[in-house]
């Protein structure tokens, strides 16, 4: 019986599924052709907008005054190593937690201007864009070494093999198995982050990961782990770590 | 491309992909009142008795299995009426079910496919709301589609023969 019977009798086990997982590929490679087009024109690409905000933000000092970003890693963040920018998420072990890109910034923020900005905020979201936006064509390279950061990411990958909400599915079922199939017009990609903060054109605006992954559970008609919850991260650096190798696309275009 | 041709562009993009979609707020979502589940049997792999006695509107039915916002079937199934643009592919198409499939068959698979079938990803559209993993708070204590507008899906699902 080929696989596509399989499936269409409904019996298709987990295990088998898994086996259909093809080779690791980027969301770039399961959008349309003319949003590729955007995406790669400097002077299309609506993520661009994210970029130069950010960069403005970036030498703004805050309501409170302060430093600015640029006093400490350059006028136009050349300071920032691009290399270090695709680690994030990181693990921080002495305080036993994650630190997504956007956390990071915040942690900046405060520190020297005493202002933070909601988490998912677009001002935040434009700072983040930069930030990552300096790291584009790097390669994500989340650290998966160790005994503490391999149990978070066992933590991460059960969450992903969870079904959710009144749709009752898994991260896995659509981006693992499902990946390359439509739904409703739309192809599924494999869910895969090096395109983030990416510019989408559905809603219209910017998404990190952060959101993406709160908009699927939407779509799941499930209740979205709050942004900042233990679970979001877990999800974020499994994920993250994931798509180790792909290189960073930020700002991405993607539906 | 400017800014006026991006808005246009992504206007038209998002017209082929209402599916899933959810409204996050509770009075935004338009949702009638919580109905009591009716609870159902099965038998030999069907549900030969109508949820909650209801009768079904094929008419009614189609515009459900079509709705973004409802039951979205075609989220995942070709259904082929020719006006539907983007269809789902996860699904084994439907064209012809009614003639393939008895109805209590069809009722089974579209109320709760799980209950036989733990691996299915066919949603289950009148899964006692009580296995429900996660549900949005808006969705919380709620089945899927209400018995009436399972039975209006079914009635249409019998019409394509
Ligand atoms: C019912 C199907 C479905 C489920 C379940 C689902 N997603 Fe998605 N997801 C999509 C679709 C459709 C898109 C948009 C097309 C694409 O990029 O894959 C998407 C996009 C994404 C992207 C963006 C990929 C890119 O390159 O832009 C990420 C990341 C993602 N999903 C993560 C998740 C996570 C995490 C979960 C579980 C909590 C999840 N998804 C569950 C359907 C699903
Ligand atoms: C998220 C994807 C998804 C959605 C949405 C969905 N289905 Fe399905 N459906 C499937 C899959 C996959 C199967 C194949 C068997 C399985 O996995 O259980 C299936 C199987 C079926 C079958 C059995 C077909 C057969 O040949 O045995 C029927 C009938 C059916 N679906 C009707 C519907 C109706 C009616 C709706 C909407 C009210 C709907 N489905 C929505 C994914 C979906």
């Amino acid at each position: 019986m080929s696989i596509k019977a399989l499936m269409i009798s409904g019996l298709l086990s987990a295990s088998l599924a898994q086996a259909v997982m093809a080779e690791q590929l980027s969301g770039y490679a399961f959008i349309k052709d003319d949003t590729r087009a955007m995406q790669d024109d400097d002077f299309a690409n609506p993520g661009l907008i994210a970029v130069a905000t950010g960069a403005e933000l970036f030498k703004t000092a805050s309501r409170s005054g302060g430093k600015t970003c640029a006093d400490c890693h350059g006028e136009a963040g050349e300071k920032l190593v691009p290399q270090r920018i695709a680690t994030y998420p990181v693990y921080d072990s002495d305080n036993k937690r994650i630190i997504s890109l956007q956390s990071r910034i915040t942690a900046c923020r405060t520190r020297v201007a005493d202002d933070t900005l909601p988490v998912n905020h677009p001002d935040l979201i434009a700072l983040e864009t930069f930030v990552r936006n300096r790291a584009r064509d790097v390669p994500v390279n989340v650290n998966t070494e160790g005994t503490e950061i391999k149990a978070l990411l066992k933590r991460g990958e059960e969450l992903y093999n969870t079904r959710y909400g009144l749709i009752d599915m898994s991260c896995h079922i659509c981006h693992t198995v499902y990946a390359g199939q439509y739904v409703r017009g739309q192809k599924i990609s494999q869910g895969q982050t090096n395109g983030f903060p990416a510019y989408r054109l559905g809603p219209g605006e910017m998404a990190n990961l952060n959101l993406r992954i709160t908009q699927c559970m939407d779509l799941m008609r499930a209740e979205p782990f709050p942004s900042d919850s233990e679970e979001m991260k877990l999800l974020e650096y499994y994920l993250s770590a994931r798509s180790n190798g792909l290189p960073i696309e930020t700002p991405a275009v993607r539906y | 491309m400017h800014q006026a041709q991006i808005a246009i562009f992504a206007a038209l993009l998002s017209l082929e992909f209402t599916g899933l979609a959810t409204a996050a707020d509770p009075a935004a979502s338009g949702l009638p009142p919580i109905e009591p589940y009716c609870h159902w049997e099965q038998t030999d792999l069907m549900i030969v008795e109508p949820l909650c006695g209801l009768k079904g509107d094929a008419k009614r039915g189609r515009a459900i299995a079509t709705d973004g916002n409802r039951g979205n079937c075609v989220a995942c199934h070709n259904m082929p009426f020719g006006d539907v643009e983007g269809y789902g592919t996860i699904g084994p198409s439907l064209a012809g079910i009614g003639g393939r499939y008895p109805e209590g068959y069809i009722r089974l698979r579209v109320v709760d496919t799980k209950s036989f079938n733990p691996a299915s990803i066919m949603p289950g559209y009148y899964r006692d709301p009580g296995k429900i993993h996660r549900p949005a708070k808006i969705f919380k204590g709620r089945t899927f589609l209400t018995a009436q507008e399972v039975e209006d899906v079914i009635g249409f699902l019998m019409t394509m023969k």
